[in-house]
């Protein structure tokens, strides 16, 4: 957990699963004192109209994300690669359910 | 890079309508710009609870007190989002509430009026958020991604805020003529400080220039006034409200109404914080702030225990 620079509590990041069996959602962020706190202030500030099922709170600085100056040579390696595409394949004409 | 390839980069990013993001090179006058942007908005939001919170002791029905509570509730939210948006440019909470209690930050003038009678809650709802969407509808467009996305959140939530508004003032306007009086009354005092909450006009702004070229707003102050203008008439036809103005006319060749202009002397008063009520809201945030203080140390001490329970678990 990062330490409290101000008053106001460490950054939380926050992910809203609409319903059961769908994925989370990064809908905002927060300010909180603890876990407890991260969770309620996560409900009154993004769930008040039934926008969720289920919440996520992740400290932000537990957050590893990519620089957008790397973006390039970061995600070349898959640009090649496009037999890992189905319509890569072809079947001939006629077979069906594949 | 160099910081000249840098900018190009960013400005080819624009040009492509792609969203900035806080990882990604900007020029610091666009970080200034947003910061004093967001910073300002949000704090319209908080200190917009103020106004309308004066009102929920005294709603006239449960149903209506229920309503305003959660709209009141729902503004505190949307400063929330948009403090955390500003925060993604580097500066802190503390700062960004600092600057609103010592003055250095401003907040739309608006909420510098009294809020004297119901009708006024009807009108705040119908007019003043009804601009406020005007300008967050084309801010969902802006070229800053978390700026935009708290946009986003904020405009689904907002219908409902102006819908109640007219709500209210359908009651008083089809009410009894003392209600109707209450609501032509409400008018006469929000409509120039409505249509000053746009800014002023395209010619005698500052930061306009700098907000279309960067794409943080994509239509002028100019422009959304008008719309304003244009889509309210008909709501208050229909209430048999009469608007303050006696130049309104609508003119077919540019599709769309004349009106005349708020008094800008006044507006650039309140600005200055001489408006009715400028030191009664930083009084109450400030005081807000104060008594807070104790609860933001034991919530911080409490939170520190419980993370060290946390960490040796
Ligand atoms: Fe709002
Ligand atoms: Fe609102």
């Amino acid at each position: 957990m990062s330490e409290n620079t101000d008053s106001q509590g460490t950054l939380w990041e926050i992910f809203v699963q609409k319903k059961a069996g769908q994925p989370f959602v990064h809908c905002g962020s927060l300010h909180a004192f603890d876990k407890e706190m991260a969770l309620q202030n996560a409900r009154d500030l993004y769930t008040r109209r039934g926008e969720g099922t289920a919440i996520w709170a992740v400290p932000a600085s537990a957050i590893v994300a990519s620089s957008p100056e790397d973006m390039g040579p970061f995600f070349d390696t898959t640009n090649d690669k496009v037999y890992r595409h189905p319509t890569f394949y072809q079947i001939p004409e006629g077979i069906k359910y594949i | 890079m160099e910081t000249i390839d840098l900018e190009q980069h960013f400005d080819a990013k624009l040009a492509k309508n792609e969203m900035i993001e806080p990882k990604d090179w900007m020029p610091d006058n666009y970080r200034k710009h947003l910061i004093r942007q967001i910073s300002q908005h949000a704090h319209s939001e908080i200190v917009g609870m103020l106004p309308e919170g004066n009102w929920i002791t005294r709603a006239p029905s449960l149903r209506a007190k229920i309503v305003l509570l959660a709209k009141v509730q729902d503004e505190g939210g949307h400063g929330l989002y948009l403090y955390t948006a500003a925060e993604t440019l580097q500066i802190s909470r503390e700062e960004l509430l600092d600057q609103l209690h010592t003055g250095k930050a401003k907040y739309s003038s608006i909420f510098n009026y009294q809020t004297l009678t119901w009708a006024d809650i009807g009108a705040v709802g119908w007019l003043v958020d009804g601009a406020a969407i005007m300008n967050q509808v084309m801010l969902q467009r802006t070229s800053y991604g978390p700026y935009a996305r708290a946009m986003v959140r904020i405009c689904k939530e907002e219908s409902f805020h102006q819908r109640q508004g007219y709500e209210i003032m359908c009651h008083l306007a089809f009410g009894t003529p003392a209600q109707k009086e209450m609501a032509q009354d409400a008018m006469n005092r929000w409509w120039y400080p409505t249509l000053m909450m746009f800014g002023p006009k395209d010619a005698n702004s500052s930061n306009s220039a700098n907000a279309i070229k960067w794409k943080i707003k994509r239509e002028s102050n100019d422009e959304l006034r008008q719309r304003f203008v244009n889509q309210t008439v008909a709501q208050a036809e229909y209430l048999g409200i009469k608007i303050p103005d006696e130049n309104l006319k609508w003119n077919e060749t540019k599709k769309g109404y004349d009106f005349s202009d708020p008094d800008w002397a006044e507006f650039n008063n309140i600005i200055h914080g001489h408006g009715p009520c400028n030191k009664e809201r930083i009084g109450a945030r400030v005081k807000a702030h104060e008594n807070g203080k104790w609860v933001r140390e034991a919530a911080a001490a409490f939170g520190k225990k419980q993370n060290a329970i946390d960490v040796a678990a």
